[in-house]
This record gives structure tokens, C-alpha cells and sequence, in this order.
């Protein structure tokens, strides 16, 4: 198996395969570590990809588990579009747009459940939680109905309201406290302490960030095994963009892919921006913050992996940006208007970030762009609300010329 | 003035399994130094050049102390002061 150990990030101290994220002897976080040397063939190991199924499972020789696990309910293998009304819009190369809000319960939290749950089978537990922005909450949910495993959900009380509705539905324990993310967050970290439970982005935080490596593996198979030259991609915990980075950085290392890593640019809303503040400051850890911003499922005022995000901003000769509420609506629009995929403030924030990355000139005319959009829209229609309209008339023909305009020469 | 040290599953093995523990105090670091003079090899875990180690996070009542003064913020009767891995969430 070519997972092999969970191993500090800080100290290198290793331990056993369990149900363990901390460094017992600094605190630093756990990540699985793998030994690929058996895996010596790439382009049988390209033909073994494409021959696997539609779903993150596919890359399951790069996940910690010796066999596939079963499953109820699969993610990933969402469209990577290519949107060329926004790379003219921006004055970019390419532009290809992974809209993840293709997912079962629609954002990128599917992939990282997806293992989880799987994991916390594996290791016989019978309950799974987690804290939660909203999308995570839809996922555990969802995959701990499918698997038939009990579930507590942990968000804050001011959530969407879409975002419990959805959650509720799948019949899990849904808890709403009073106070922000890291509020939850930290009631969770207590309570795991104290429960026999698999807490997701918890005690099996290294195995569930493990399920977002497969957002770098899935673009590069669908870009035809190549790289792109950006990305650009939201940042809440840290632990997504840190993640995209490692699984190219895999498959680079294994021969998968050639060349070298993309530039990665970071995305956060400034109402919640201790990652890009850290960064435009030049610090190596983040001051945490308390959120204020309509992106909520980026709102993490004291993120996990925050200075590991500004490592591999820093190291790929990247950037982290932060884009106002505003520019976040804006964000969404232009998205939608160009490319016909509405997403939620999350992939506002994303979008309004390369738009600023484009206009910078730091993304230009010879450059392809990859765009990770992680939510659905309808998670977060409160974003949009006032910047829709409709022409309200009666069923006849004189209401409708008299309300609405009509721009080009009718031919009837 | 006596106030309440909870000590995370991490560092219980430490703490002979207690959970939780009263000291006495004027500000966050008299507090956890009094917690370290009764549990060997505590210092050592969160610790490092007399800081707290990055991945660990510190509360009282709730509030992540870098939003007050850091070790130097100070607690009075019956507080809570909780000790917590960084590295959950998101």
C-alpha cells in the first residue's frame, strides 16, 4: 500500500495509520504519508486511470487506502470547461473553469467526505461529524445517510438558510451554535476529545484533506495529463489550495505529469482575509481575524493551514488577494454571464480574484488559467437578490412591447 | 485567584488523564506556568523558546487570546482558560 505512515509537518515525527491529526510531541498537524516508489510506470498508470470509474475513486492509488473502499454515494469527475467568452472578458489565454458545484450535494466537500466517511468506516467508527461553513455540513449529511452511519453537523446558527434546509434534509443531528466558524470549530475540537467520534475535519482531518489532491488530479487528466500554468483557487482553512499544490506536486514527482508546478493564486473575501493580509504583510503565520463578509463558506477567521497556503503562494512565485462583498457579486455575474455556471460567493470571491489578476496584468494573453469553482449558486441566492429583476407584465402583447425592451430588429 | 486550566486529549497522558486543572494567576502565562511547575514535561509540548508553539491555540472564556493580550492577558476568579490543537477545521 503505498500509504504508509501519518507524519508531523513540522517535527517529521510519524505515527501509525489512526485516527490522529495532532503531533503528540510539537502539535503540529498530521498528513498521510506515501511511499510511491512500486508506482515506476506512468503511462500504465495513465491507461489505469482512464480505465477506473467516473468518480474521485479513479485516483485511488494516490488515496489512503489499500484497496477502494465501498462507498453509498460517489464525487468528483466534474466538467472542466472551457469558457472563452471570459478569457476575451480578461484578456487571458485560456480560461478553464472546474465547476465542482457538479458534485452530489454540490461544492467540493463531496471529495473530502467522500474519504473521509470512507476512513472513518474503515476504522469502525459508528458516528461522524463535523464543523461547518454550510458546504461541508450538505456533504456529512448526505454521505453518512448513504452510508448509513449516525451524524451530528455542527454549524453556526447565522448560516444560509439554504445551506440547513439541505442539510437537515438527510436526517443527521444538525447543530446550530451560537457564534461564528471558529466558535464551532472549537467546540468540535473540545468535543472530540470527549466523543467516540469521527469528526471529519478533526481527528480525520488528514485523511479528509487527502479527497482534495483529486482536484489537482482530475484537471490535469482532463487537460490530457498536462498542467496548467495558473490557478486560482478560494482560500478558507488553507487546506484545499495546499492540497491542489500537493497532488500536482505527486504526480509531477511519480512522472504522471511534466514540467512544474503552477502559479497559484490564493482567493479570499476581505471581510475574512488573514491569509492575504499575512501575505501582502510578508509574514509567515496568519493573525486570525473575526469574519465579516456575505462569502461565508470561506469565512474561517483562524485558518488551519494558513501558513501553509502562503508557502506555496510564495514558493510558485504566487499571490493571495482579497476581493470586498461587492466585488464578490460582481464575481458571481461575471462568471454566470460569460459561462453559464452560477456559483456561490465562494466561487465569487475566486472569480472577482482573477479578474484582478488579469487587469494586474499578473495573468496575460499566452497564459492557460484554471478557475476552481467549489459551490453551487443556489446555496447562496441572498448574494444575488437585489441584482435581479424581472419585467412584470399582463398576458398581452401591448403590456409586453409597452414593458419590455426588445434590442435587435425582429424578423418574423 | 483560582482559575480553571482544560488540558486536551493530547496532553492527558501527561496530566495522569485529568481533563482539567485549578491554579492561581494574575494573567495567561502565570497561569499555564503554574499548570507546567505541576506536570512534568508540559512546558516542553507547547511550548518553545519561552512562545507558544504555532499550532497551538490558547482561549479564555471562548476568546482566542491573540483577539486580547496574548500570555500577558489577564484572567480573574473562575475563568476558563482552554489549551487546543490549531490544526482542526476547514
Amino acid at each position: 500500500m503505498p500509504a504508509e505512515a501519518l507524519k508531523c509537518k513540522e517535527c517529521r515525527e510519524e505515527y501509525e495509520l489512526g485516527a490522529s491529526y495532532v503531533c503528540e510531541h510539537c502539535f503540529g498537524p498530521l498528513e498521510v504519508s506515501y511511499d510511491y516508489s512500486a508506482l515506476d510506470d506512468p503511462a500504465e498508470l495513465r491507461r489505469k486511470i482512464q480505465a477506473g470509474p467516473p468518480s474521485i475513486w479513479r485516483y485511488a492509488d494516490f488515496l489512503p487506502f489499500d484497496r477502494r473502499p465501498r462507498t453509498g454515494l460517489d464525487a468528483g469527475f466534474t466538467p472542466l470547461i472551457r469558457s472563452e467568452r471570459l478569457a476575451e472578458r480578461l484578456g487571458v489565454g485560456e480560461v478553464w473553469v472546474k465547476n465542482d458545484a457538479a458534485n452530489p450535494t454540490h461544492s467540493f466537500k463531496d471529495r473530502v467526505v467522500n474519504v473521509a466517511i470512507a476512513k472513518a468506516k474503515e476504522l469502525g467508527f459508528e458516528t461522524v461529524a463535523c464543523a461547518s461553513t454550510g458546504n461541508l455540513a450538505n456533504a456529512v449529511a448526505a454521505h453518512a445517510a448513504a452510508a448509513g452511519l449516525e451524524s451530528y453537523v455542527f454549524v453556526p446558527a447565522d448560516l444560509e438558510e439554504q445551506k440547513i434546509l439541505a442539510t437537515g434534509v438527510y436526517g443527521t443531528r444538525l447543530v446550530a451554535v451560537r457564534g461564528n466558524y471558529d466558535d464551532v470549530n472549537r467546540l468540535c475540537t473540545e468535543l472530540s476529545g470527549e466523543h467516540p467520534w469521527a469528526f471529519v475535519n478533526v481527528n480525520l482531518r488528514p485523511y479528509y484533506a487527502e479527497g482534495s489532491k483529486t482536484l489537482a488530479f482530475e484537471v490535469a487528466e482532463q487537460l490530457g495529463f498536462e498542467l496548467p500554468d495558473h490557478v486560482v483557487c478560494p482560500v478558507a482553512s488553507g487546506s484545499l489550495f495546499t492540497k491542489i499544490a500537493r497532488g500536482f506536486e505527486e504526480w509531477l514527482d511519480i512522472g504522471i505529469l511534466e514540467g512544474s508546478l503552477p502559479v497559484f493564486h490564493g482567493a479570499q473575501a476581505e471581510g475574512c482575509s488573514p491569509v492575504a493580509q499575512a501575505f501582502a504583510e510578508g509574514h509567515d503565520i496568519c493573525r486570525p481575524v473575526r469574519p465579516d463578509t456575505i462569502a461565508k463558506s470561506l469565512a474561517i477567521g483562524n485558518p488551519a493551514d494558513g501558513v501553509f497556503a502562503l508557502e506555496v503562494a510564495r514558493s510558485t512565485e504566487g499571490s493571495i488577494d482579497s476581493v470586498t462583498d461587492e466585488e464578490v457579486v460582481d464575481g458571481i455575474r461575471l462568471l454566470a454571464e460569460t459561462t453559464g455556471v452560477f456559483t456561490e460567493t465562494a466561487g465569487g470571491v475566486t472569480t472577482a480574484v482573477l479578474a484582478k489578476l488579469a487587469e494586474r496584468g499578473d495573468i496575460g494573453s499566452s497564459d492557460r488559467v484554471v478557475l476552481y469553482i467549489t459551490g453551487d449558486g443556489l446555496k447562496t441566492l441572498d448574494a444575488v437578490r437585489d441584482v435581479v429583476s424581472t419585467y412584470d407584465v399582463e398576458p398581452t402583447l401591448a403590456s409586453f412591447s409597452e414593458t419590455v425592451p426588445v434590442s435587435s430588429p425582429e424578423a418574423v | 485567584m483560582a482559575v480553571t486550566v482544560k488540558i486536551p486529549a493530547q496532553l492527558r497522558a501527561l496530566t495522569g488523564n485529568e481533563s482539567e486543572t485549578q491554579v492561581e494567576g494574575g494573567s495567561v502565562g502565570e497561569a499555564l506556568d503554574a499548570v507546567y511547575a505541576r506536570y512534568e514535561g508540559l512546558r516542553d509540548r507547547i511550548t518553545e523558546d519561552g512562545e507558544l508553539r504555532r499550532f497551538v491555540n490558547v482561549y479564555v472564556g471562548g476568546e482566542d487570546i491573540r483577539f486580547g493580550q496574548g500570555l500577558d492577558t489577564p484572567v480573574g476568579d473562575g475563568d476558563e482558560i482552554t489549551i487546543l490543537p490549531a490544526v482542526a477545521g476547514g
